[in-house]
């Protein structure tokens, strides 16, 4: 077990150099650091001292890969390569362009994003599940058919539309909530209903259809029939039965996506103005801050590679049958 | 002037999409002739939710092909030996839409209104000025001094429903034909069998649904000489045209993605389960280090990028038009970036198991090169998984758009799309009142065609993919 989690982190290596070195590229190859400064100054015809000034306060002037100038082992260590992309593999994001320390800044916002993300999945995957589950108990009817078709329609729908609609129907017409903002402490549940239930609603399509084919799979096995034959009620063997044995996809599902949950939801953190990682992404979107995205961008795949090593270490936990090798 | 005045102009987006009509028109041809793959479709032709939404996607292909015809009319002093342009290219749609671009209003009004949506100081005759309502310069003008309007858009539509009727019987007729030439039974009885549902191939719904959308569309053509059926903008332009012209790049940013990722994930993906050993190694290397980029924040990137690089190299773009044609083609290519592995990732499945089988061992064993074996036995036997995931992906790239319109890294802000509709006006619902309608009208028109590709992609899979047989 040991061995299998300390090879799966030693591949993750190079995936993450991989990306790094996409990350680097893109940012320093595609556009020089003159690029980026001209479209961060904003002017069509930049003086070349207004570039080099704003190069030198962001730590972009020196030179990308090789430092001819220095000595010894400073060839190497005093490039951008090295200021930017070499910290960044060890979680040192620096600051951002607009002189913030980025470090501070994600382990301040992190929480606001967990505290939307996670009551949103559990409450999500206990609806959807229950949801699906009693679809499944009226399979082959017209009950079933219907509700299918109703969950096409649902995520048909544009995540926007949930999300402008039920601020404009629960905060603008009913006055329930406020329409977007965030406190600390107990007064932010407040701020925090609106978009759990937006996030629940607007995964409700996607989510019952997915987990009613999982049931459905699992409901033509042998051990169903057994189970019915012993004369247990039809209730007893989906909620013990199919459940129980249906939790490995629900699984890998859930794991993969535990550790993104840092990052935040986009679109629900900027138009709810709470200030996790989410809206801190879209922040250094529209401010085209590179240092911000290219540390987020890092983040992220982190955090995904992590979820795929939980995912294999989880199978284990739940099938005893799944051996790692 | 004449046709031959008319100067074409061929966008890059333009070529491709005409490309991949005309793909699917010689897939159609040749799966024609192939029994085995002609079976799937025809199992899908019986399926009664497939024709129905199939209508509703010709329709929005139609109107996109028909937007995708752009050309250069002659200016006004415009003579054989000194031709002379007008600046703008304009598409096919632009021409016919003309009177809808041309009646512009001051500001926000409400749909079928004859007034605005705000309040300003008018002034009267006699000199004097009032705070009020102002009429509009186009909608409702028409209209006599308490005149009813419902009254008004109810005689106004029965036309449009009267030619909605025509059109829908025409395909009738249409159709009937075609079942004439191949049995010859009376057409009567052809007629009879297509509106009882009984026909080889269930035209019923999509006969239905057509003629719903053209007595749909009717009305809305009767009513807009006269209304903003459905409002106006913040700066006074039709509602109604911006959704039209939005279709095309919902169109285009489904269909050219997969197009331009097609190549890349059909070539890796079969490379990677043919070959095995260090080709599958590095081929596998490739699409988990672009997986493991959150896909959003790669397109982010990517987008800010081409944006610094458009912004400084503005001069070398004709036009506003072919800049942001060219912005819409990046992100069609940074989206397929971001949606080949999981293509790649079947392919590479399939071809693992096909190379196994003996046909491709006696293949090998006979001298067939590498190259034969890839293109004759592997690839047309993968076609399937390559069609389904053209279809699956469609409806989630439209959703995307206006995903990333609102993230602004989306298509240029001059580019009609719904996200840059939804991204402009969803501050319009805070005022008070609502200003409504511009977002509806474009989460409606989204809403369709998701929906339609939605519904289509479920029995497309149904039909074609041995392994998905659901209970039903």
């Amino acid at each position: 077990m040991m061995s299998y989690i300390i090879r799966r982190i030693l591949y993750a290596i190079p995936i993450l150099i991989g990306v790094n070195i996409l990350t680097f590229l893109l940012f320093f190859y595609v556009n020089t650091p003159d690029d980026i400064a001209k479209a961060q100054l904003g002017e069509k015809r930049v003086s070349q001292e207004a570039i080099e000034q704003w190069k030198q306060s962001k730590g972009y002037d020196k030179p990308i890969l090789w430092n001819a100038e220095a000595t010894g082992i400073q060839k190497l260590g005093d490039t951008i390569f090295f200021d930017k992309s070499i910290r960044m593999i060890f979680f040192d994001f620096g600051s951002s362009d607009s002189g913030r320390d980025i470090n501070y800044d994600i382990s301040q916002r992190m929480w606001p994003s967990l505290a939307i993300a996670i009551p949103t999945l559990l409450i999500g995957l206990t609806v959807n599940i229950t949801i699906a589950l009693m679809i499944v108990f009226f399979r082959g009817t017209a009950i079933d058919t219907w509700a299918v078709v109703f969950c096409v329609f649902l995520l048909s729908i544009s995540s926007l539309f949930y999300i402008i609609g039920g601020q404009f129907f629960f905060s603008k017409m009913l006055h329930l909530v406020p329409i977007s903002g965030y406190d600390t402490g107990a007064s932010a549940i407040k701020f925090l209903i609106l978009p759990i239930i937006i996030g629940v609603i607007g995964g409700i399509g996607g989510g019952v259809r997915w987990y009613r084919t999982l049931f459905i799979e699992e409901i033509e096995k042998d051990y169903v029939r057994t189970a019915r034959a012993k004369g247990l009620k039809e209730i007893t063997v989906l909620f013990r039965h199919i459940l129980n044995n249906a939790m490995i996809p629900i699984l890998t599902g859930v794991v993969v996506i535990l550790p993104l949950l840092f990052m935040g939801s986009l679109l629900m953190e900027s138009f709810f103005s709470i200030p996790g990682l989410g809206s801190y992404t879209i922040d250094g979107i529209q401010r085209q801050d590179f240092a911000i995205v290219r540390s987020m961008v890092y983040l992220g795949s982190v955090l995904y590679i992590i979820g795929l090593i939980l995912t294999d270490i989880s199978y284990t936990i739940v099938d005893p049958r799944v051996r790692l090798n | 002037m004449s046709i031959f005045t008319i100067q074409p102009v061929f966008l890059i987006t333009d070529i491709l999409l005409f490309l991949l009509v005309a793909i699917a028109v010689g897939y159609f041809c040749y799966a024609r002739q192939h029994a085995h793959l002609v079976t799937p479709w025809k199992h899908l032709s019986k399926n009664s939710v497939a024709m129905g939404s199939a209508a509703i996607l010709l329709a929005y292909l139609s109107i996109a092909v028909v937007d995708s015809i752009h050309f250069k009319l002659p200016s006004e002093n415009y003579s054989k030996e000194d031709p002379h342009y007008q600046p703008e290219a304009l598409s096919l749609l632009d021409v016919w839409l003309k009177p809808l671009r041309d009646k512009s209003e001051k500001s926000y009004s409400s749909p079928f209104a004859s007034q605005l949506f705000t309040k300003e100081s008018i002034e009267q005759k006699n000199g004097s000025t009032i705070w009020d309502y102002p009429s509009l310069r186009y909608g409702g003008v028409h209209l006599n001094e308490g005149q009813s309007k419902s009254a008004d858009i109810l005689i106004r539509s029965i036309p449009g429903v009267i030619k909605g009727l025509l059109l829908g019987a025409l395909v009738l007729i249409l159709l009937t034909l075609y079942h004439r030439k191949k049995s010859p039974q009376p057409l009567f009885y052809h007629m009879q069998q297509i509106l009882k549902g009984q026909c080889s191939i269930q035209w019923r719904p999509f006969l239905f649904v057509s003629t719903g959308l053209f007595i749909i569309s009717g009305i809305i053509i009767e009513l807009s000489q006269v209304y903003h059926v459905f409002g106006t903008d913040k700066i006074g332009d039709s509602i109604l045209y911006q959704s039209l012209k939005s279709i095309r790049t919902g169109i285009l940013i489904g269909t050219l993605t997969t197009l331009v990722m097609l190549p890349f994930a059909i070539i890796l993906g079969i490379a990677a389960g043919y070959f095995r050993g260090w080709i599958d190694d590095l081929i596998q290397y490739i699409y988990t280090t672009l997986n493991s980029i959150p896909s959003l924040l790669l397109i982010a990137a990517v987008m800010l990028m081409l944006q610094v690089h458009l912004n400084n190299n503005a001069e070398d773009y004709n036009s506003l038009l072919e800049r942001a044609d060219l912005r819409l083609l990046f992100l069609c290519m940074i989206l397929s970036v971001t949606s080949w592995t999981g293509l790649c990732r079947y392919l590479r499945a399939e071809s693992l198991k096909l190379r196994e089988m003996d046909y491709i061992a006696a293949a090998r064993t006979m001298g067939v090169s590498h190259i034969s074996i890839l293109s004759r036995h592997i690839l047309p036997n993968v076609t399937h998984i390559v069609l389904i995931t053209v279809i699956l992906d469609f409806s989630g790239l439209v959703l995307a758009e206006a995903m990333l319109a609102y993230v602004q890294i989306g298509v240029d802000p001059t580019t009609e799309s719904w996200g840059n509709m939804i991204n402009s006006a969803r501050l319009e619902m805070a005022r008070e009142p609502a200003v409504w309608w511009s977002l509806t009208a474009a989460f409606t028109f989204m809403l369709i065609l998701v929906l339609a590709a939605n519904l289509f992609s479920d029995a497309v899979r149904d039909a074609l993919d041995p392994r998905g047989q659901h209970y039903d």
